[in-house]
């Protein structure tokens, strides 16, 4: 008897009930990552408006969205740490980018202003494992010789749950720093050697913001609605990079995605003079064979009607749309594997 | 008279339909209660059986080291590396701190309340207490988070810090820097939680003392002091004594509000103001995004907790007995 799976069967069903009293029926369910939320729940918004079909997403974090659409109680799954092409097969899933992002480093020191304080990603690196401890240490100075940065211990705030924005940050830190590679490595939850820990990427928004010295990486969306101090990054070609749309679709423009099944794409620490480093798609994962196949239709009704209608909705929120090469790979992969008729 | 003969005509009638009616009433009852009874027991056994079985996994693969590992790594490849010493270590220090702040206070409100106070004050007081009580634990977490977290960090800790500064030992448990999220304030906003059970139970059994016992004992001579050491305190240690395990038992196994505000770490550096984590806290925000190995080793600790909590109150109970045989009673 396998009791894990049966007592997370037992909450996603609680979960389940729950959504079906709140929501009406009819509407499409997914839940997953947080990460995406923002731009999910205004596309929800204006297809409800010009459609009359809801949209109701959770937004549980990305393993949690795997496993919820696993135990089969949600439509769609979002993550942003995609799966390989072997564990899709194994489930039967179909897994395609909906739409990109970008991480950002936010911080609270007196008296530096948003997009003044420069980083790079050796500097996080050691920050976050720990070596770096106050913001006037050499390493932080000499990346920014024009500011006076106080001697205030700097706390390192990352997620406590498992999470596909902490996956695609580690991701970032093991590529441009040995030390993290060899000592904490990638994943949706690591070994944390410092710093505390904060629920979604709202929990690091509100620690940050309320702990003077504080550094936390949200969604870029996170940081500009709570007009939090974001810093520049260095980026892979070395030059100094500030967190701006132009910068998230160059990091995206690099993208090749056709390499892998189920469009596997990490877009972290990509080259280019313009790209931002720690750029991210998000993912929505499917069943091959929906048991509600009206149900999968409406959902990709409302993701055609999205890849459409939603880019400017998407840019307005400072999330890259995807490409229109790969609106078209990724619809000719629904007509051929998500048999929703 | 005529009512009388009628009533007895139809005496014997009724009264073994009467018999039989409160027969089978009784043989109801005696199986409704019995049927509670032994349905508490069966769920406390499937509970245990449960974690049990859930935490099977986790057991075989780390046995007794996962009581001493400090490390918890849950993307290691190819097998995780999870051990419960951080949170044990978390739930113990939080649980100590709490109880060493709320107790003296609890009991000194619970004094003050039906030795000293004033009529007017004391049911104002009374009530004050008792909705604390009723305040959800999210909202402590809340408020912990964003009005009591910033006051300690910025006020309280550094005046430790510096005081302790270079001591040995001391230096270590009030060692900087400051933290918002810390064990520390996880315990002051613990403290301020189960300090209503402290009190109210307390002041409940401090009332039942017979007003003659105090009187006698004033009439020797006795001071307040002496009277609530002496007469008052050994007269209700059973009942304040529950009380502190009631609120123990709350301490051990608060969940929302210890999350908001102990800092989820599961590094031990002996500094109170260091972020830590508890058991419960580490259930709550790894729970949704567990698998596998890691999810079995969350269940384990929360087997860990149960078998910690049954340990504090079997703890109490001996302490109890051993009192009422030192009492001679």
């Amino acid at each position: 008897m396998d009791l894990a799976k049966i007592l997370r069967t037992a909450v996603m069903a609680a979960a389940a009930v729950s959504v079906t009293v709140s929501a009406q029926a009819a509407d499409i369910t997914g839940a997953g990552a947080t990460f995406p939320y923002p731009i999910y729940s205004k596309w929800a918004d204006a297809y409800k408006t010009a459609t009359g079909m809801g949209l109701n997403y959770q937004s549980i974090g990305s393993g949690a969205g795997i496993k919820q659409i696993q135990a089969k109680t949600v439509t769609f799954g979002a993550t942003d740490a995609p799966l390989k092409g072997e564990a899709l097969a194994k489930d039967g899933l179909v897994q395609f980018p909906m739409v990109m992002g970008a991480i950002v480093m936010v911080v609270n020191i007196d008296g530096v202003k948003p997009g003044e304080l420069v980083l790079d990603g050796k500097t996080v690196g050691d920050i976050y494992l720990g070596a770096i401890k106050k913001w006037d240490d050499a390493a932080i100075k000499k990346l920014n010789p024009s500011l006076t940065l106080p001697s205030t211990a700097i706390t390192v705030v990352r997620r406590s749950d498992g999470s596909g924005t902490s996956f695609n940050f580690t991701d970032y830190l093991a590529k441009v720093n040995a030390d993290w590679k060899s000592k904490v490595g990638v994943g949706q939850a690591v070994e944390w050697p410092v710093g505390v820990g904060a629920k979604g990427n709202e929990g690091i928004a509100g620690n940050v913001a309320q702990t003077k010295g504080g550094i936390g990486y949200v969604e870029y969306a996170y940081a500009k609605q709570n007009n939090m101090t974001f810093a520049a990054l260095v980026n892979a070609s070395g030059k100094t990079v500030k967190p701006t749309l132009a910068a998230f679709q160059a990091a995206a423009s690099n993208a090749d995605w056709t390499k892998e099944p189920g469009f596997y794409q990490i877009l972290t620490n990509q080259p280019g003079d313009a790209s931002w480093p720690i750029t991210a798609a998000t993912f929505i994962l499917m069943y091959k064979q929906p048991t509600d196949k009206t149900a999968a239709a409406d959902a990709l009704k409302f993701f055609t009607w999205a890849y459409d209608n939603g880019d400017k909705m998407a840019e307005d929120l400072d999330y890259i749309p995807m490409p229109e090469n790969v609106v078209k790979l990724v619809k000719d992969t629904w007509a051929k594997d998500i048999q929703s008729k | 008279m005529a009512a009388q003969a009628s009533l007895q005509e139809v005496k014997p009638y009724d009264r073994a339909r009467a018999l039989s009616a409160f027969k089978i009433g009784d043989v109801t009852f005696y199986w409704v209660t019995r049927l509670s009874a032994i349905a508490v027991l069966l769920i406390l056994g499937g509970i245990i059986l449960s974690l049990v079985v859930g935490a099977w996994p986790a057991i075989k693969a780390f046995g007794l080291e996962f009581l001493v590992t400090r490390r918890w790594a849950p993307n290691l490849e190819p097998t995780p590396v999870l051990g419960a010493l951080g949170p044990i270590y978390g739930t113990l220090v939080t649980s100590f701190l709490a109880m060493l702040i709320a107790v003296p206070v609890g009991l000194g409100i619970a004094v003050f309340l039906t030795e000293f106070c004033p009529p007017v004050l004391r049911r104002p007081v009374g009530i004050a207490i008792e909705l604390l009580a009723g305040i959800p634990s999210i909202i402590y977490g809340m408020w912990g988070f964003f009005v009591l977290a910033p006051f300690m960090t910025d006020h309280f800790q550094p005046f430790f810090i510096n005081l302790f500064e270079g001591v040995p030992v001391l230096g270590t448990i009030f060692a900087g820097p400051p933290s918002y999220l810390s064990l520390f304030n996880a315990s002051v906003v613990l403290a301020i939680m189960i300090l209503p059970f402290i009190t109210a139970i307390s002041r409940d059994v401090f009332s039942t003392v017979p007003p003659m016992l105090k009187e006698s004992a004033y009439g020797l001579g006795c001071t307040t002091w002496e009277v609530v050491r002496n007469v008052v305190v050994p007269f209700t240690r059973a009942g304040v004594l529950g009380g502190v395990m009631l609120a123990l038992g709350r301490a051990l196994g608060e969940t929302m509000a210890v999350t908001f505000i102990i800092g989820n770490s599961f590094q031990i550096n002996g500094s109170i103001f260091s972020p830590g984590t508890t058991i419960s806290a580490a259930i709550a925000s790894e729970f949704g995004e567990a698998s596998g190995l890691h999810m079995s080793a969350l269940i384990l600790l929360g087997l860990l907790l149960f078998v910690l909590t049954f340990i504090v109150l079997a703890c109490a109970r001996l302490m109890l007995a051993r009192l009422d045989a030192a009492a001679g009673k």
